[in-house]
């Protein structure tokens, strides 16, 4: 489903993605571990098309799609959602207008009918079980004032309402406590599909104890160093990032 | 790591059209002279022609204020034309003996003034220019006693009406440009509602500046009688002109016991170009007098104008009276706006509330300039004001000056305020889920402004989520 062919990416004179060669088949579930500043979230962002990075090498396909083609908003409409490490509050726009607007637009853009606020309310009150919320949440602007725990389950929410292809959730593990982590990942597990390729980038193993990889693949310096099953995620926990790194953790941000 | 916001186009400007129509003006340039013709091709009562020669005296002692935060080259006050009619044969009867240009051109505007379009709901005055061009639903309204008309209507038909209110809220001499309004206005609109009733619709004013080198000079006044209510809602448009024109305006609100007037503004003059050429000069002097347990409410969005310039304020003069300011003030171009209110709390236990949304993109420069003054007879007078200021792009600059001046111990004033920037994230997050920029910035700004739209009159509201949207379009590339 996903192709990621020698991919070199940089912010400014920075290069950060050195190389990066990736496949992910339809179903899988990937795991992307690194210490800090090796270039996970960069290839998080390089997916969704942030545009402080530059692509200077290499290419992704989607389906056969090349998405370093696509607009941002035209990745999302080919099926490409990111959980977003830090989501972004918007006030005033309450978080059931702005879902709304972001399914309709990606109907539109495949060409189905729009959505009305009645028939969506349907779908919604379906997809908010899933992250144990009632409807009061909708009402409320979009992240404004949610706590980091509220703020990542409603990542999971648009995900599941989106319903992409590739999904590719962003430290979604990141200050959450164990109680907020397990809904997230109940959440994210549901949504496990034949016809789905997740791609979870994460610093910590014990994420993975909840969404259980098919493969693990370790970040250093912009490199994939290492790929395996998800026992790798364990020896990691165990042995740290330095006998693949060469150096102290601390050292390596 | 977010690139700049910026790269600014020009927007197109959907009112610039002119209106090729004969119109019977004067000279330009300014004198007693050309103030007694005025008066004289109106045929107004001697009082009028005293109040007018009044002001101009007061405003030849006068200088042109220079405290507001902008900028613009000299006017000259010679050059200005003070007066500019549509061209006509004989006094009108009805609309169908309207010049059919001049009808056309309110239809490109959207403006309800035909007989069928009134049926849409909504009483207009139009102003084209300097005079009144026809006034709807008049009949209907003057059966439960309320007056709507043009001012000149008013000064020839409700003279003790217009000698008993006209100054009593903006005195000639209040300032610079109310003077010189006072002294050339030509025309406007006028509305008395009775004592206890309820004004059933809506009532609407269009003013439009076609001519070119003319100054409008309109005068609004509003008369709410005892326990009446009204809601007033005016839109304003002009076309595309390389020079700048002069937009002087005085609207009074009397707001007599008990009553409420409502008062709506969708601003959108011609703002000028990117460089900064043409565009209207909006220099306005708006404000309402409130007596005991009445309530004044000012909402305005002004996207339009090269540069505005106004202040709407209350004078809570009667004990329990309210006094309220929504406003979403947008500069995008080289646009810049001083903008603000003043309340004025005299009575006590009188009430104010401000919300002001400002937006400045491009190169536009916006300022927040409010004053909250409470008297020592204002016991248990309170406000809250909240200001919040909205940047997008590097280039643009948002300020607020809160004057606070409480001179009674038992009042209670808050303020707060904020600034956002539109981020090259924000958009991102929006992108990502599928959204378009021009979308993604049009909803941000409309979250911004919901405070303020929610205010807003439904039909109202709706057109000036749309103008946003147009006056932001291609404001973040």
């Amino acid at each position: 489903m996903l192709e990621i062919k020698a991919l070199r990416a940089a912010v400014g004179e920075n290069e950060i993605l050195r190389g990066i060669q990736l496949r992910v088949r339809a179903g899988e579930v990937h795991a992307i571990m690194g210490p800090n500043g090796s270039g996970k979230s960069t290839l998080a962002q390089v997916l969704a098309g942030h545009p402080a990075y530059t692509v200077t090498a290499g290419s992704i396909t989607l389906d056969g799609q090349d998405l370093l083609e696509l607009e941002p908003e035209e990745r999302a409409q080919a099926g490409v959602f990111l959980a977003f490490q830090y989501p972004v509050e918007i006030a005033g726009v309450t978080n059931a207008y702005f879902l709304r607007a972001a399914y309709n637009a990606l109907r539109k853009a495949r060409g189905q009918e729009e959505l009305d606020p009645i028939d969506f309310l349907d779908l919604l009150e379906e997809k908010l079980k899933l992250v144990g919320w009632g409807p009061e949440i909708m009402q409320r602007a979009v992240n404004s004032g949610f706590s980091g725990g509220e703020k990542k389950r409603n990542e999971i929410l648009q995900m599941a309402i989106l319903e992409p292809k590739l999904a590719i959730l962003d430290e979604t593990d990141s200050g959450l406590d164990i109680d907020a982590l397990r809904i997230v990942a109940d959440g994210v597990n549901a949504l496990r599909r034949p016809d789905r390729a997740i791609i979870v980038v994460t610093h910590y193993q014990r994420l993975l104890n909840f969404i259980v990889p098919d493969f693990v693949h370790v970040l250093v310096d912009g490199q994939i160093v290492k790929s395996g099953g998800k026992e790798l995620a364990l020896e990691l926990e165990a042995r740290g990032y330095e006998w693949l790194t060469g150096v102290p953790e601390e050292a390596s941000a | 790591m977010s690139s700049p916001v910026e790269s600014l186009v020009n927007r197109e400007y959907k009112w610039g059209f002119v209106t090729d129509i004969e119109a019977d003006s004067v000279p330009p340039g300014l004198s007693e002279d050309l103030i007694r013709l005025i008066s004289a091709k109106k045929g107004e009562p001697a009082f009028m022609l005293d109040w007018r020669l009044k002001a101009y005296r007061g405003w030849l002692k006068l200088s042109e204020p220079h405290w507001p935060n902008v900028s613009y080259p000299a006017i000259d006050y010679q050059s200005i034309i003070y007066y500019s009619a549509p061209k006509t044969q004989k006094p009108l009867g009805s609309l169908d003996e309207a010049d059919p240009k001049l009808l056309e051109t309110y239809q490109k505007l959207g403006i309800p003034l035909t007989e069928q379009k009134l049926l849409a709901g909504v009483a207009v005055d139009a102003i084209f220019d300097s005079v009144s061009v026809g006034t709807s639903y008049k009949k209907q309204l003057g059966e439960m006693g309320i007056i709507f008309c043009s001012f000149s209507e008013a000064v020839h038909e409700h003279p003790e009406l217009v000698q008993k209110y006209l100054g009593s809220v903006v005195p000639a001499s209040d300032n610079y440009f109310a003077a010189l309004n006072s002294a050339v206005f030509s025309d406007g609109s006028f509305v008395y509602v009775p004592k206890g009733v309820r004004c059933p619709m809506d009532l609407s004013t269009y003013f439009r500046i076609n001519a070119q080198n003319t100054g409008q000079f309109e005068r609004t006044l509003i008369i709410a009688d005892e326990g009446a209510y009204v809601s007033y809602l005016e839109g304003c448009t002009a076309p595309k002109r390389d020079e700048n024109q002069l937009h002087a305006a005085v609207v009074e609100l009397v707001a007599l016991e008990g009553a409420t007037i409502k008062y709506s503004t969708v601003q959108n003059w011609y703002a000028g170009d990117d460089e900064g050429r043409g565009g209207i000069y909006n220099f306005v002097t708006k404000r309402g007098k409130a007596s005991r347990g009445a309530k004044i409410s000012w909402t305005q969005v002004e996207t339009g104008s090269a540069i505005t310039w106004k202040y709407p304020s209350v004078i809570l003069q009667g004990d329990d009276s309210v006094g309220e300011f929504y406003s979403v003030a947008v500069v995008n171009g080289r646009q810049q706006a001083d903008t603000g209110t003043k309340m004025i709390h005299m009575g006590r236990n009188t009430r104010s509330t401000i919300v002001s949304k400002g937006i400045s993109a491009g190169r536009g420069n916006n300022s927040y300039r409010g004053l909250v003054k409470v008297l020592p007879k204002a016991f248990g007078a309170r406000n809250y004001t909240q200001c919040d200021s909205m940047l997008i792009g590097n280039r643009c600059g948002a300020n607020t000056f809160p004057y606070i001046d409480v001179q009674n111990p038992s009042a209670s004033v808050e303020h707060e305020a904020s600034t956002s920037k539109i981020g090259e994230d924000q958009i991102f997050y929006c992108k990502q889920r599928g959204l378009n920029t021009e979308n993604a910035i049009s909803m941000i700004v409309n979250g911004f402004c919901k405070e303020v739209f929610k205010e807003l009159p439904m039909e109202f509201a709706v057109e000036a989520q749309k103008l946003l949207g147009v006056s932001l379009e291609g404001s973040v590339g």
